[in-house]
């Protein structure tokens, strides 16, 4: 029961991995994009998993309801969601013109044409 | 109207952005990005001078008081950051006209100055909110509008050196919110000073651990120390000029002022030495940076990527004196981010006037320049002497602070190294000043002269203060001291 | 899309819905889920769908791309200019009590105006992101 009711947390941890592993492996620009977004929502995960109280309902007031859950993270984490919409934007921006002058979006072959000038 | 500094300090610059997008015909953009920029130096240096004497400010927004609103709070070291940030924009804003004139397609410019604003929004912000979160959201309005900014550069592998540090950096700012969500998990306090007073009773808890690692590597991918620097010369290289000179001086530099901040406010002293091995991980990791980092200098073949592998030695040396564990190691480190960034931010300066009068910064490209430049090489000489350390610059001051540190702690190695590694500061410098004055321009090279004159005084301002801070050191060493106290002091 | 009739009409039945609906997330934000990011975004997928439906070019018709990037500038100045106009009051910066003399109506008051900044900022940064992608494949 132990290991099964850190379930979250197994969650993220296996995401965090997911798109971390994408990150570093993939030589694709947009490949390693999809990366940072796993990696960045598996630590929303993570945050809005510490925002629960057992039993707790969501955080709008109403009325016989006592236990609410804790709603701080759930703002850090609209901001932080909004801050990695942009960071997509802008890296999708840069592999759209890094596309537009190297007619390509592999790292490997990026990384031979900047060495020859 | 005083009392209300701090939030306006970030508030103008943030809505100078806007202002730039809207009123965007001709100079205007420049204008506004010039006042804003002045305005936020008379604000830091006014916030200075209030908590020169050891005094606090607390400034609480939107009226809600900490721990549970955010709070800005300025002590010395914050409002010397301040500072640091606000002078460095607005000694490359005057710059920044000419240089943006020629590097940049003139429809873009509403766009490059708006996006200048933003991105000292960000780092002023970093430097005085006293909120573990608003730290995270700033981090990342600064690096969100660097990556544009270098973008911008002028060859296509700007585009591919800004990906790269739009990866790290994000890499870099996720693990420290990382960081965060688990501190926040064990204290349920975001406040800085909060934390400071929960974090104590829990130094032997696992998540903490887990929480200080996250946040220290999530911090040193922004500060670029050896061997998370991989972003760092690519970007610096073909960053435009004005970028270059802003980001050296104070992007790397905000970032060390967050490792100080987390590492001697919110998790304490006693912690970061004693029960983490801090010190001796960034000793290592400083000097290899600083051996590493200065050779790969001395062989490069484009002037500012030279200087960039410069910078990577010289934020190993900032970090080498936390690693002293000591008010003399930790005054050199905050006297040399002051220095440092008044050098390097000359020196980019420089390769600035260089670019726009040559179109380059290629080694071979500098031949004969000590001849057809004069002034521009001039500036270059006094503060490639400030970057080697020699006496009456600013840099010997730093070293000089670095090296009794090291004898303070009987680290006798250590000083060999500075000084070593200060001779290989003296042979890359060496090598531009050599082909810059002893090498005849090739015959067929087009005429150059010294740029205007809305190039040179910015950059010899800054080479001024190069010298000036060498010989009268109370404004950076006195404030430096009395940070460093107040940091050691459980500050 | 000129062929596909069934998109064409569904896209037109919808539309004012999701700006209705965009526009109800927007002003309930302070009392209930919702809000200026929520309902930005909602606001500005009207417009995306409009875009994808009917082209671009009749979308630049509708929004003007030079319109929407100043909207962009316009939701910071208000979300700032509120900070700003309570400071000139004498409070600190976003301080909504001092908007208005009546208890909390000043609260509700700044939220809903630095709400309606932020809901017309993402909109905004929302369509002129599409715009901008969309514009570079031709």
């Amino acid at each position: 029961m132990e290991v099964l009711g850190h379930f979250n947390y197994w969650v993220v941890v296996v995401l965090m991995m997911i798109g971390f592993y994408a990150l570093i492996a993939r030589g694709n620009l947009i490949k390693k994009i999809v990366g940072l977004n796993i990696f960045q929502a598996s630590v929303f995960l993570l945050f809005i998993t510490l925002g629960k109280v057992t039993g707790g309902s969501a955080p709008i007031i109403a009325e016989g309801i006592t236990v609410y859950s804790n709603p701080l993270p759930h703002v850090l984490i609209l901001t932080a969601i909004v801050v990695g919409v942009a960071t997509t934007a802008l890296g999708l921006a840069l592999v759209v013109r890094i596309h537009e002058s190297y007619s390509t979006i592999e790292e490997n072959e990026i990384a031979d044409m900047d060495r020859e000038p | 109207m005083i009392a209300q500094f701090p939030a306006l300090q970030v508030v103008i610059p943030l809505l100078g952005a806007p202002l730039c997008i809207i009123l965007r015909r001709g100079a205007l953009p420049w204008l506004i990005a010039l006042l804003v920029s002045w305005a936020a130096l008379a604000m830091a240096a006014t916030l200075l001078s209030q908590v020169a004497d050891g005094e606090i400010i607390s400034y609480a927004l939107g009226g809600w008081l900490a721990p549970l609103g955010i709070e800005y709070r300025i002590d010395t070291l914050n409002a010397f950051m301040l500072l640091l940030v606000a002078g460095t924009s607005s000694a490359v804003l005057p710059f920044a006209y000419k240089s943006v004139a020629k590097e940049i397609p003139q429809d873009r410019h509403y766009l490059f100055y708006s996006g200048f604003l933003l991105m000292l929004t960000g780092l002023l912000g970093m430097a005085i909110t006293g909120d573990a979160f608003n730290v995270f959201v700033f981090i990342e309005i600064s690096s969100l509008s660097s990556y544009a900014m270098i973008a911008m550069g002028r060859d296509r592998r700007a585009l591919s050196a800004a990906f790269t540090y739009l990866v790290m950096g994000t890499v870099g700012a996720t693990f420290f919110l990382i960081g965060v969500g688990l501190i926040y998990a064990v204290t349920g306090t975001l406040n800085m000073a909060d934390l400071a007073e929960r974090l104590p009773p829990l130094y032997q808890s696992r998540t903490v651990l887990a929480a200080f690692a996250f946040i220290s590597v999530g911090i040193l991918l922004k500060l670029a120390l050896f061997p998370l620097h991989l972003w760092l010369p690519n970007a610096y290289t073909y960053a435009p000029s004005v970028v270059t000179a802003f980001l050296a001086a104070t992007a790397t530099k905000v970032a060390i002022y967050l490792l100080l901040r987390f590492g001697y406010t919110v998790f304490g002293a006693e912690f970061v030495f004693n029960i983490v091995p801090a010190s001796e991980v960034l000793l290592t990791l400083a000097l290899a940076g600083v051996i590493i980092a200065s050779f790969v200098a001395i062989f490069q073949s484009d002037v500012k990527r030279l200087l960039a592998y410069s910078s990577v030695a010289q934020i190993g040396y900032i970090i080498l004196g936390i690693s002293y564990a000591n008010v003399t190691g930790l005054t050199a480190s905050i006297v040399h981010i002051f220095n440092h960034a008044v050098t390097k931010g000359a020196l980019f300066l420089v390769m600035g006037c260089v670019a726009y009068a040559a179109g380059a910064c290629r080694l071979e490209s500098f031949a004969g320049l000590g001849k057809r430049m004069p002034l521009t090489m001039a500036a270059f000489v006094i503060a490639g002497l400030s970057l080697i350390g020699v006496p009456l610059t600013a840099g010997f001051i730093s070293k000089w602070y670095l090296v009794l540190g090291a004898m303070e702690k009987g680290w006798w190695p250590v000083a060999a190294v500075i000084l070593a590694t200060s001779l290989l500061a003296a042979v890359y410098v060496w090598r531009v000043v050599e082909i810059a004055y002893f090498r005849d321009a090739p015959a067929d090279a087009p005429p150059l002269s010294d740029p205007p004159l809305a190039l040179l005084v910015p950059t010899w301002v800054l080479t001024g203060a190069c010298v000036y801070f060498g010989i009268e050191t109370s404004l950076s060493l006195g404030f430096a001291e009395q940070a460093a106290i107040q940091l050691m002091g459980g500050g | 899309m000129k062929h596909h009739l069934i998109p064409r009409v569904i896209a037109k039945l919808t539309i004012p819905g999701i700006l209705l609906f965009a526009l109800y997330v927007q002003f309930h934000g302070d009392y209930g889920p919702g809000g200026g990011f929520q309902a930005g975004v909602i606001f500005g997928a009207g417009f995306i769908l409009y875009g994808l439906v009917f082209g671009l070019e009749n979308l630049r018709k509708v929004a003007p791309p030079q319109i929407v990037t100043a909207f962009i500038a316009v939701g910071v100045l208000l979300y700032g200019g509120v900070g700003v106009v309570s400071q000139i009051l004498g409070a600190n910066y976003l301080d909504y009590d001092v908007l208005s003399a009546v208890d909390h109506d000043g609260q509700h008051l700044g939220i809903l105006l630095v709400e309606l900044g932020v809901g017309i900022t993402v909109a905004a940064v929302m369509m002129t992101i599409f715009m901008t992608f969309a514009g570079r494949l031709r």
